[in-house]
């Protein structure tokens, strides 16, 4: 089932790039997702909840696994760290008490990185973690901002903008009181600019969560 | 007390409630009460800079050791800043020996993005001939004892380690084309900002500074925010967990520009006092 939107406005900042997305194209995991965001693709498998490795168990609540992929070579430190953000947010929202001593393994595999990727992940991850139909107490996205050197934000940059940008700034927010889930930050910026960087990010949430409406709104009408 | 200590053990969440409800800790800090920092630079004589730093229990050594290297070529005026976080098996049970876990990692990529992007030393201060050869700073940071908050411990000690090198002068033979170093003459390195961090955990709503790894267990979220001399935000750390507002946020964010300003005062005084020597 794929669903597609062509442009999304959001008030009077520039538009978010063109957003793509599949869901259920791989027949092993238990949810999957594709998910293109202008020119950068990722894709999602999510497992679970199956068995985990005695050392890992948790008595009281699942154990997330998360797993980035590169393009090219094997995972490094930087991965490790990213896998850790994407890692603690699922941890937020799924309700993992639900499914104690069982593991939740989240793959993710970069397909394509041409600009806001951590916000492709975030946002490939929830399509994968509903397709997977884990219970979870809300829904998230990712967004990305990029700060160029006049204090001007443009809302998912692509790679060239995002080497130019200033402060490149990624949030993952909530879908039920549109706050902040995640936050990782690059390059300075001042307390005025993150403020407006999050309110940005907090408008462009809607048009995502109105896309995630959209698209399984589309899926589950065909049957 | 015999009680109190089985209800800890047992319902560690309802009993650190208990005195959350009284706006105090189980160790007797107020809920935005950091602990006590103490500093010592240049505890290591073999280093070229070090630093060791307590809060409260947390332990952390760093150590900069500067070497010789031939500069990126894609960028021929710059030396290089390696840092890396250690948390061996002594520090905490919850460490396991072997290659560095999931967070070391994730401290040493945190303050290689906080170096990269608070540009504390400018990474052209570090070439020596352009093209041919650049200083290395190997940043070590070791955790000797984990209690919680290792992010801020880290900062701090990189800080005062950084503020403790002395490189020596180094000359190029013309002759031979070889370097020559004299140890005789030493330079501190310029240091353009100071990124000093505050980390916070999220308790059912509830902002609590300086977190002990028990804290750290218990808690449903942790923020970590960097800033510099100017106020300026070096890093909004948030790695998931419950979510949080702009204006606590906001909040947060105010008292690291405090935290800064005590963390700068101890700095300099030692800084003074050791050159006072």
């Amino acid at each position: 089932m794929e669903t597609e939107q062509k442009r999304f406005d959001s008030g009077d900042l520039p538009a978010l790039r063109r957003i793509l997305c599949e869901q259920g194209l791989l027949s092993r995991p238990d949810g999957s997702a594709s998910w293109i965001q202008g020119d950068t693709s990722v894709l999602v498998g999510i497992y679970g909840p199956t068995e985990v490795k005695v050392s890992k168990e948790i008595y009281d609540k699942a154990t997330f696994e998360v797993l980035l992929k590169p393009k090219i070579g094997l995972p490094g430190v930087y991965e490790r760290s990213r896998e850790q953000m994407i890692k603690k947010t699922c941890e937020a929202v799924v309700l993992g008490t639900l499914h104690p001593r069982s593991s939740i393994t989240i793959v993710i595999q970069v397909v394509t990185d041409a600009g806001s990727l951590l916000s492709s992940c975030l946002n490939a991850t929830c399509m994968g973690l509903v397709d997977a139909g884990l219970p979870m107490n809300s829904l998230f996205c990712g967004v990305t901002c990029a700060l160029d050197a006049d204090g001007n934000i443009t809302l998912d940059p692509a790679m060239k903008q995002e080497k130019e940008a200033r402060a490149v700034l990624t949030f993952a927010i909530d879908s039920a009181e549109k706050k902040i889930l995640m936050s990782n930050t690059k390059g300075s910026c001042s307390v005025e600019e993150l403020q407006q960087c999050i309110a940005a990010s907090q408008r462009a949430a809607d048009t995502i969560f109105q896309f995630y409406r959209d698209s399984a709104h589309r899926k589950y009408s065909k049957w | 007390m015999a009680a109190a200590g089985g209800f800890r053990t047992v319902e560690p969440l309802e009993y650190y409630r208990r005195f959350l409800k009284e706006n105090c800790r189980p160790d007797g800090r107020e809920l935005g009460e950091f602990r006590t920092t103490t500093v010592n630079v240049g505890s290591i004589t073999t280093a070229d800079g070090s630093a060791l730093v307590k809060l409260g229990n947390t332990t952390v050594i760093c150590g900069i050791k500067a070497e010789f290297a031939v500069p990126p070529v894609d960028s021929s005026n710059k030396g290089y800043i390696v840092p890396n976080v250690d948390l061996p098996l002594l520090c905490s049970s919850r460490f396991r020996p072997g290659p560095p876990g999931e967070e070391a990692q994730a401290a040493s990529q945190f303050m290689a993005d906080v170096i990269e992007n608070s540009q504390v030393v400018m990474k052209e201060d570090l070439c020596i001939v352009d093209g041919k050869l650049a200083w290395v700073l190997y940043c070590d940071m070791i955790c000797l004892d984990y209690d919680g908050n290792l992010l801020d411990a880290c900062m701090c000690a990189f800080l005062a380690a950084l503020k403790n090198v002395q490189l020596p002068a180094v000359s190029i033979n013309e002759e031979t084309g070889l370097a020559e170093v004299n140890l005789k003459e030493k330079t501190p390195l310029t240091i353009r900002k100071e990124p000093v961090a505050a980390s916070f955990i999220l308790f059912d709503s509830l902002l609590i500074v300086d977190p002990t790894a028990e804290e750290e267990d218990l808690a449903t979220g942790t923020v970590t925010i960097v800033t510099d001399e100017e106020g300026k935000l070096c890093a909004v750390h948030k790695p998931g967990g419950s979510t949080l507002t702009g204006a606590k946020l906001q909040d947060c964010i105010s008292r690291a520009v405090t935290r800064h300003k005590e963390v700068k005062k101890l700095l300099d005084k030692l800084i003074k006092s050791k050159k006072a020597k």
